[in-house]
């Protein structure tokens, strides 16, 4: 079940109970299932669960595409320090949106995946750092994980098995950059939010300065039913390099926008003209942010052989990320849009590094300057040759973000810009 | 002889790279395992661990840097010491890169130069150039290395963002345009003072280096430090403030005289008077830091009522002569005296070379004893993130020197009273720079001979049989022995008043001429009667104390120090 739409191609596993109210409580989730796959692994070795893992092929959800298994099997073994599995739920891309649903509606599905992950790495304590202004989601997954500690399933000894792990839900203050995974942990740890420099990895020295593991709620969820079901069930979805299903965000001038479960390599064409019901009113596709708003845009015949898959979008020219599929229209002004993104990340830059902290808010001006009408056609190449400037100059990647939207859109929507330097026009209705 | 340097520029690369003290001792005796690499084509080994930034500052490149300081954690935030290393994806910041066997590093390559070009262009963005009123201004890192390495021209087109100047508290004034973000000062207030008095608000570009509401540095002892590592002219000295320009000052090594710690400074000095004092990195003293109490202590030097000839009191009246004639008249009354018991009183603010020659020249006259006072704290001043490191109780520089030759201590905590028994002598009295201001007009009625040596006079010593002008410790080359007896040079900062001369070089000579010999003539010489007379300083030498200084081989227990 989709939510608030669904449609047949959706291969519904994580997104099976959306919408289904009873899924929320211990008992309705216990009903459906629930726990199940946690009693298998507590009964398997964690290096065996780990395999299981690797073998999937599972990537990262959050938007770099890492192999889960093997960030696992990154965790020391026998260091007789604590561990920590962090889970970054504080999911604030543009355009993202399935973290909150996954934490609305199936909230044992990720504290089960918690578990298995925890257990796997044995790691003591999991922190589900819950993005803040997720009211809702907060609450619910705050009562999920009261009810599994009092039915024992975190806690002490959880499902009798002797093992002790502890979930504790941690709500962020509102800051883009407590996504990034150092960053985080520098949150979570009560320092301001600034991302650390890599090495340390976060595997040898992370959260509380002890070996952390950051997964994504989404890869979390898909634990569960991999650890039941095993890794070739898994590997029936998606490519060889893209294993499996993934909730692709759709948000923008379709008809109907939403959460949907599809296998990876799904043909973006399909995405937005069959699952989504095609472009409102019918009107014509502009650009297409396939992976949120830290990727480069893709024009509208770039869509049109574009597979949803981690390999397939690089083919195409952008990147899947965390599978946000942005779609705009023919009356929308690209200017204005990338002016949006641009002013996002200045509000959002930490601040520590200079290319970012500088460079963001130097990019949002000339590009407010340009829609304004007091751009000059050298602007365009400062804002390339200032972009490219802030790419692998920073500590954390958010630095980076801003140049694919502002380059791909300077090449390929560059009369867009032209017409605003030199007409004042402005092309779209926005 | 002079140690002068004109302009810094030079400051940084005497710096040595260790963190601190304690942790500088830990490493030695340790075996460390070494590691091969190439940077900028010249092969060198340096110990694993070392950071690329390191290696190449070793290997005689300095990549330009703001936010790392050798005695501070590095984040990598500036993003300004960016190198090519073969094999890594992207530019790795050197500050925290660490060094591997078979490395290949390019400070100089065309990607690492446009980079750091790049960050320049950044820092400029919102600078306000306004380094001709700005006191960094030719001892600013933005300044030489956007002149260095920057653009010639910018392509900011955009209004700058003005925050204006503030406050800080203490001696510290903020100029918040200026401020490059590299969270030194923040860093030094939590890892080195352990006091979080500095913070950074709100983010991206709106960040800031501010205060706790009202709470400022006016509760750091250790504050002046956080102008001296700013790399810029964000954080400035409210007492230097406008004083002058950074190119106009001489730079001397010299000996912080206001307690007797002995840091490591350096005297920058114009128009042959004392503007500041900059602390000096000696690993095994001070670091790379002061305390405020030795910093804003040096207008002393700048004195201006001082002896500038010398003075004989002869038929009521003082009459101002020559050396010569001053030294010969002063020679035919020792000679007509005789043997006779001396009474000495010197002061730990000057040198080992002159408190020595008080020593031989008692010794010469016929024995006696020698006291000094020196001023007392109640309490140390510790700086916790820097082992080894505090404003002592003993408020003097050379109180260790005082008791290694066989000087005793007298007086009160505020250096006064405690010369009952010179008051009464009847033999020689001799004074070395202790101007006496507490003692009433007339000091020691029933003397023989009063010789006074000193920088100023005083009520007490006006009508003394002669008073001799004598440089201070900043007028002159010497060493001062520190309370662990670590012997220190000092070099002459200023030209000393009218006819002022150390004191060793004018006991020296009227010893020369009691004893029909030569005098030393070089502070050298000097120091070499003294480590001749004084045990714990056998086989030292100006040679081997050298500019960081020697621990000698004992030292006196000072009570309570």
């Amino acid at each position: 079940m989709g939510y608030p739409y669904s449609h047949e191609k959706e291969v519904p596993i994580l997104s099976k109970y959306f919408g289904d109210p009873e899924a929320r409580t211990l008992k309705g989730w216990k009903a459906r299932g629930g726990y199940k796959a946690l009693k298998k692994a507590l009964g398997m070795s964690p290096e065996d669960v780990v395999e299981i893992v690797k073998a999937s092929g599972l990537r990262g959800r959050g938007g770099a595409g890492f192999p889960t298994g093997l960030k696992w099997s990154f965790m020391p073994k026998d260091d007789a320090k604590p561990h920590y599995l962090l889970c970054n739920a504080d999911e604030s891309e543009p355009g993202t949106f399935k973290d909150r649903e996954l934490l609305r509606w199936v909230p044992h599905l990720l504290i089960e995946g918690c578990l298995i992950g925890a257990y796997a790495m044995g790691a003591e304590h999991v922190y589900i750092y819950c993005r803040g202004e997720f009211f809702e989601a907060n609450q619910v997954l705050a009562k999920a994980v009261e009810d599994a500690y009092e039915s024992g399933i975190i806690g002490d000894d959880i499902l009798g098995s002797g093992q002790k792990i502890d979930v504790t839900v941690f709500a962020g203050a509102g800051a883009y950059i407590c996504g990034e995974e150092t960053g985080l942990m520098s949150s979570l740890e009560g320092r301001r939010g600034e991302p650390r420099v890599k090495p340390p990895f976060p595997a040898a020295v992370g959260a509380f300065g002890m070996p952390t593991t950051i997964n994504n709620v989404e890869t979390l969820a898909a634990i569960p039913p991999i650890i039941e079901n095993g890794g070739e069930w898994y590997r029936q979805w998606g490519t060889e390099e893209s294993p499996g299903t993934k909730l692709f965000c759709v948000s923008g001038h379709v008809k109907r926008p939403g959460n949907y479960e599809l296998p990876l390599g799904f043909s973006l064409k399909d995405l937005i003209y069959d699952v989504c019901g095609g472009m409102i009113e019918d009107r014509a596709l502009k650009a297409v942010i396939p992976g949120g708003s830290s990727v480069a845009l893709l024009s509208a015949d770039e869509v049109e052989n574009c597979a949803l898959s981690y390999e397939g979008v690089i083919e195409a020219g952008s990147m899947l990320g965390c599978a946000s599929v942005i779609v705009m229209d023919e009356t929308t002004d690209i200017v204005h849009q990338v002016t949006r993104m641009a002013s996002f990340y200045a509000h959002e830059s930490c601040g520590q590094c200079t290319p970012c902290r500088e460079g963001t808010a130097w990019v949002t001006t000339i590009l407010k300057r340009i829609e304004d009408g007091r751009g000059t056609e050298d602007d365009l190449d400062t804002l390339i040759e200032v972009t490219d400037q802030m790419v692998g100059t920073t500590i954390c990647v958010l630095s980076d973000s801003v140049a694919p939207p502002v380059q791909s859109s300077i090449e390929k929507f560059r009369d867009e810009y032209l017409a605003l330097i030199r007409r004042g026009e402005r092309v779209g209705a926005a | 002889m002079a140690k002068k340097t004109t302009k810094a520029g030079g400051a940084e690369a005497k710096k040595t790279t260790k963190a601190g003290g304690a942790k500088a001792k830990k490493d030695r005796g340790v075996a460390v395992e070494k590691v091969t690499l190439t940077i900028d084509g010249q092969e060198l080994t340096v110990p694993r661990g070392t950071t690329l930034l390191q290696a190449a500052q070793d290997a005689g490149t300095e990549v330009p840097h703001y936010c790392y300081h050798p005695g501070l954690s590095s984040p990598a935030q500036c993003r300004l010491c960016l190198v090519e290393v073969e094999g890594a994806p992207k530019l790795l910041p050197s500050c925290t890169t660490t060094v591997a066997d078979g490395q290949v590093v390019h400070t100089q390559s065309d990607d690492a130069i446009r980079m750091r070009r790049g960050v320049l262009e950044f820092y400029l963005l919102n600078h306000p150039l306004d380094c001709p009123i700005c006191d960094q201004s030719g001892e600013c890192d933005l300044q030489d290395h956007v002149f260095a390495e920057g653009r010639e021209h910018g392509r900011g087109r955009e209004a700058k963002r003005v925050l204006g100047r503030d406050d800080f508290g203490g001696d510290v004034l903020f100029y918040g345009d200026r401020c490059v973000m590299c969270t030194r000062c923040v860093r030094f207030m939590n890892e080195i003072e352990e006091k979080p008095l500095l913070t950074v608000v709100e983010r991206g570009d709106r960040a800031v280096i501010d205060t706790f509401f009202d709470e400022g540095l006016e509760q750091s002892n250790w504050a002046g430090n956080v102008v001296d590592i700013c790399p810029v002219g964000a954080l400035v000295s409210k007492d230097f403030l406008h004083k002058a320009r950074a190119w106009d000052l001489e730079h001397t090594d010299s000996i912080c005289p206001n307690c007797s710690q002995g840091c490591n400074i350096e005297l920058h000095t114009r128009d042959n008077l004392v503007h500041r004092m900059k602390p000096r990195t000696n690993l095994e003293v001070n670091g790379h830091w002061i305390c405020d109490y030795g910093r804003g202590r040096y207008e002393w030097l700048n004195r201006g009522d001082r002896l500038e000839a010398p003075v004989v009191h002869a038929e009521e009246r003082n009459t101002a002569m020559g050396w010569t004639a001053a030294l010969e008249a002063l020679k035919s009354r020792i000679d007509t005296l005789g043997e006779s018991s001396v009474k000495a009183v010197v002061s730990p603010f000057w040198s080992n070379e002159d408190l020595g020659a008080v020593s031989r020249l008692v010794e010469t006259l016929g024995g006696g004893s020698v006291v000094f006072r020196s001023p007392r704290a109640e309490e140390e001043i510790t700086l916790p993130g820097y082992e080894g490191l505090a404003r002592r109780k003993a408020l003097a520089p050379n109180v260790q020197g005082a008791e290694l030759l066989g000087c005793t201590r007298v007086g009160d905590d505020a250096a006064q009273g405690g010369l009952e028994d010179l008051m009464d002598h009847d033999g020689v009295v001799l004074v070395l720079g202790d101007a006496l201001d507490d003692q009433p007009e007339g000091f020691a009625p029933n003397a023989a001979l009063v010789v006074y040596l000193g920088a100023y006079t005083s009520s007490a010593l006006a009508s003394a049989d002669f008073q001799f002008p004598v440089t201070t410790f900043a007028e002159q080359e010497g060493t001062f022995t520190n309370h662990a007896g670590r012997v220190q040079r000092f070099w002459p900062a200023l030209s000393g008043p009218g006819a002022a001369r150390p004191a060793w070089l004018v006991l020296g000579a009227l010893l020369g001429a009691l004893k029909e010999e030569e005098g030393p003539t070089r502070a050298e010489q000097a120091f070499g009667l003294v480590a001749k007379a004084v045990k714990s300083y056998k086989g030292l030498d100006y040679e081997t104390i050298g500019a960081q200084g020697v621990l000698s081989a004992a030292r006196v227990p000072v009570p309570g120090d």
